[in-house]
């Protein structure tokens, strides 16, 4: 009996539950979707110019077992002189009770572009960064982090 | 409350163009005003809100820190050694205290 159950399942039912599938996760998504304060942040800081998803060095763990310490350090590529430098750097978390983390300015006498920090995230959730060079271009990249305990005090 | 105290390391020497790299924290605890306290009242926000670094009394790194930056913020970032000479740290707290804190650094 039951090896007839599975027969039946492997077959016509299976093409069925296969088209269902995309169509439920789809309508899932639509569902949940919540506004991205970090991306709506970002679209104000930009002033809606063109940003280059390029891959900026933006190091955070995978997985951070206390939300409350994480580490995130960046390293962007960058010549540092007068006519080719970055003069700011952003850090937006879209999980957090507030979008904005830091807000880094550089200036050409440092050399090189990179800095070291310690964040609280409330939960799992993805990190961006956002590089505006002095010529008004912008890049940016993200990174997703997996929090175990959240570090907000909500 | 602990004191709030300031802490820096800086390379005391450096060779020309060398890129150092300088490591600051404070104690400070942070509020981001989510927290509660023992008995279920919020603590009022006060953070460290600006970081600001000179060197020679010109400014070469800045930062803005939001309540999302954790307890005791810390702040590394690199320079490229040029000439002798002082960086003067300074965080600016919420209730506009400001703490500061100077390096020397020679380099040869």
């Amino acid at each position: 009996m039951t090896k007839l159950k599975l027969k039946m399942i492997s077959r016509r039912n299976t093409l069925y539950l296969m088209s269902a599938a995309p169509a439920a996760l789809m309508f899932s998504k639509y569902a949940f979707a919540k506004p991205n304060l970090a991306l709506q942040k970002i679209k104000e800081l930009t002033k809606n110019n063109a940003v280059e998803e390029i891959d900026l060095f933006l190091d955070l763990p995978e997985i951070a077992e206390n939300g409350n310490q994480v580490k995130v350090s960046f390293d962007i590529d960058s010549p540092m002189t007068q006519d080719n430098f970055v003069k700011t750097v952003y850090i937006l978390a879209d999980g957090n009770p507030a979008p904005n983390v830091a807000k880094f300015s550089f200036s050409t006498d440092m050399g090189a572009c990179s800095a070291t920090t310690r964040m609280r995230l409330s939960k799992t959730q993805n990190i961006y960064l956002l590089a505006e060079y002095n010529n008004g271009k912008f890049a940016m990249t993200k990174s997703k982090v997996k929090v175990t305990i959240g570090g907000c005090g909500g | 409350m602990s004191k709030i105290k300031p802490r820096g390391k800086v390379p005391k020497k450096a060779s020309l163009d060398e890129i150092v790299e300088i490591k600051t924290l404070i104690r400070h605890p942070m509020h981001s005003g989510r927290m509660k306290d023992k008995d279920g009242k919020k603590i009022p926000k006060r953070i460290i809100n600006k970081f600001l670094v000179k060197f020679n009394g010109k400014q070469i790194f800045g930062m803005e820190l939001e309540p999302s930056i954790s307890t005791n913020p810390y702040i590394a970032f690199p320079f490229k050694a040029k000439k002798t000479g002082t960086f003067d740290f300074e965080w600016i707290d919420d209730n506009g205290e400001k703490y500061t804190m100077s390096r020397k650094m020679k380099v040869s």
